[in-house]
């Protein structure tokens, strides 16, 4: 019935990586990525209230549908943004869902081992996803 | 957003940097940077809505209560005194929802009545058809020339009063579902939040000018998000969701505004009486409460023993800090059951409620 027509592009950190699906990746020092959803995803989504992480030691394929996040507006799936094994998950972002609002970059919902650690150079950097959130507000 | 409808207080809300969406057509503010918070503070203190994409029609001329007792499915004759308003369906002849509306009745020839934004035009259309039929003679102005702002809060009268105080003297003794006429003001104590509160409808052009008095006040601008979760909290239907023209009001809960006692004949009487066998539908609109953890939704499917339903509004609760909904299900499930709700593939556990779920600021469940 709503559809957004506001966007903000103004908070993506150039040293993290991102998907088109709106996940952000941060390459961690042991080789492992964290994941959480970007700025604009959150703003998009509004005041989150809800996250479903997966299964630690779960494998997940590249794309895959593998957490839930709700916002009082919408439920929006989360998708893995290359191949690996659930590591860990952030159970405070489950307890605290706004956490995500306050800030989506310290909000890492869950980490992976990459299956492929190459297959982070397929990700967007920052001004690849500025590009991206630029061209889905027209 | 070229083709988009703007309420006179688009600047204000540009200003205030509100978060603008589509919202049946009219470029609307969703919130002004947390739906949560201002959903809290209309609970807690003040807050104000821009409401102006509601259309306000004036229907003048002898004879309007006669007509209004043929076009709507509430009891015009509770309308008595000089601002009272009434809540009601509007049907077609086949029982179903045109609109719903208020009505608010200054006197045998004069009748205000707001309908919603999505169904304004059908609604005038609909009611120019019927007046034809049966009161030619009245006339119906759609007062696009109005703006409308919902005040609505705990403190909402107090701020009010600050905010515009040559008002007071005659809006403050008003009860809730009245209202009054004070200047170039059409002023009522009506809402759709569950709280105090007033629906003032203006000249477009003071109405900046008065939103503006409001911020000075205290009152906090709130977006259409919150405006739903206050209402789905307070119990309160809303058109295209928890009713619609394929429903009757019998469905939904809103048996309680139409008159199947009295001998008037309105339209639409004559299919609930025939749909619903002298009123008992086989489907009714229920609260429910989700037990586990997640967020109920519209159009989930509902499991229980007496069959299957559906969820028509579902939303996380700001008040309850958890998920209710209205869900349309079969006449037998009762109050303190246990049903379904499936949710992405699971089957999550919901207690089935009274609502309203929030009165007042207290939570009722």
């Amino acid at each position: 019935m709503s559809t957004d027509v506001s966007t903000d592009v103004s908070n993506i950190p150039a040293n993290l990586k991102y998907t088109k699906s709106h996940e952000w990746v941060r390459l961690e020092a042991d080789g492992s990525i964290a994941v959480g959803l970007t700025h604009h995803a959150q703003d998009l989504l509004g005041d989150m209230v809800f996250v479903e992480n997966p299964t630690v030691g779960r494998e997940l394929a590249q794309g895959e549908e593998c957490a839930v996040v709700e916002s009082v507006k919408a439920a929006s799936d989360v998708y893995a943004p290359i191949a690996g094994v659930v590591l860990a998950v952030n159970t405070d972002v489950e307890a605290s869902p706004e956490s995500i609002n306050q800030d989506a970059y310290a909000a890492w919902m869950f980490t992976l081992k990459p299956a492929n650690a190459a297959d982070l150079d397929g990700l967007l950097d920052a001004a690849g996803y500025a590009a991206h959130v630029a061209s889905e507000a027209h | 957003m070229a083709d988009l409808k703007q309420t006179p207080l688009i600047y204000k809300h540009r200003e205030a940097n509100a978060k603008l969406v589509d919202f049946s057509g009219w470029e609307m503010p969703i919130h002004y940077g947390s739906q949560i918070e201002e959903h809290h503070i209309v609970r807690r203190d003040a807050g104000m809505f821009d409401v102006s994409h509601m259309l306000p029609v004036d229907l003048k001329g002898e004879g309007a209560r006669d007509f209004l007792r043929k076009l709507v499915a509430n009891n015009v004759d509770k309308l008595q005194t000089s601002g009272k308003a009434l809540y009601s369906c509007m049907l077609h002849e086949g029982g179903g929802v045109v609109d719903d509306l208020i009505i608010y009745f200054l006197n045998e020839s004069w009748v205000r009545i707001v309908v919603n934004a999505g169904c304004a035009d059908k609604d005038i259309a609909w009611m120019e058809v019927q007046m034809a039929k049966h009161a030619p003679g009245l006339t119906l102005t759609p007062r696009r020339d109005l703006a409308m702002i919902a005040v609505q809060g705990p403190n909402a009268a107090a701020k009010l009063w600050q905010a515009m105080p040559g008002m007071q003297d005659l809006a403050a003794p008003m009860k809730p579902f009245n209202a009054v006429v004070v200047g170039e003001m059409f002023v009522a104590r009506t809402g759709y939040t569950g709280e105090d509160g007033f629906e003032i409808m203006l000249p477009a052009k003071a109405a900046p000018f008065f939103w503006q008095a409001l911020l000075d006040a205290g009152v906090k601008p709130c977006g259409l998000g919150a405006r739903d979760t206050l209402r789905l909290e307070a119990g309160m239907n809303l058109y295209g969701q928890d009713m619609t023209e394929a429903t009757t009001p019998l469905e939904s809960g809103l048996a309680w505004t139409v008159d199947l006692k009295s001998e008037r004949d309105f339209i639409g009487k004559q299919a609930l009486l025939n749909l619903h066998f002298g009123g008992k539908p086989a489907r009714q609109l229920v609260g429910l409460k989700l037990l586990d953890r997640g967020v109920l939704r519209n159009h989930q499917p509902v499991f229980s023993e007496h069959g299957e339903g559906e969820i028509t509004s579902g939303s996380f609760s700001p008040t309850l800090n958890g998920s209710i909904a209205l869900a349309r299900v079969p006449a037998g499930v009762n109050i303190g059951d246990t049903v379904e709700v499936e949710i992405r593939d699971k089957r999550m556990q919901a207690a089935v409620v009274k609502y309203p779920f929030v009165r007042n600021g207290q939570p009722l469940v």
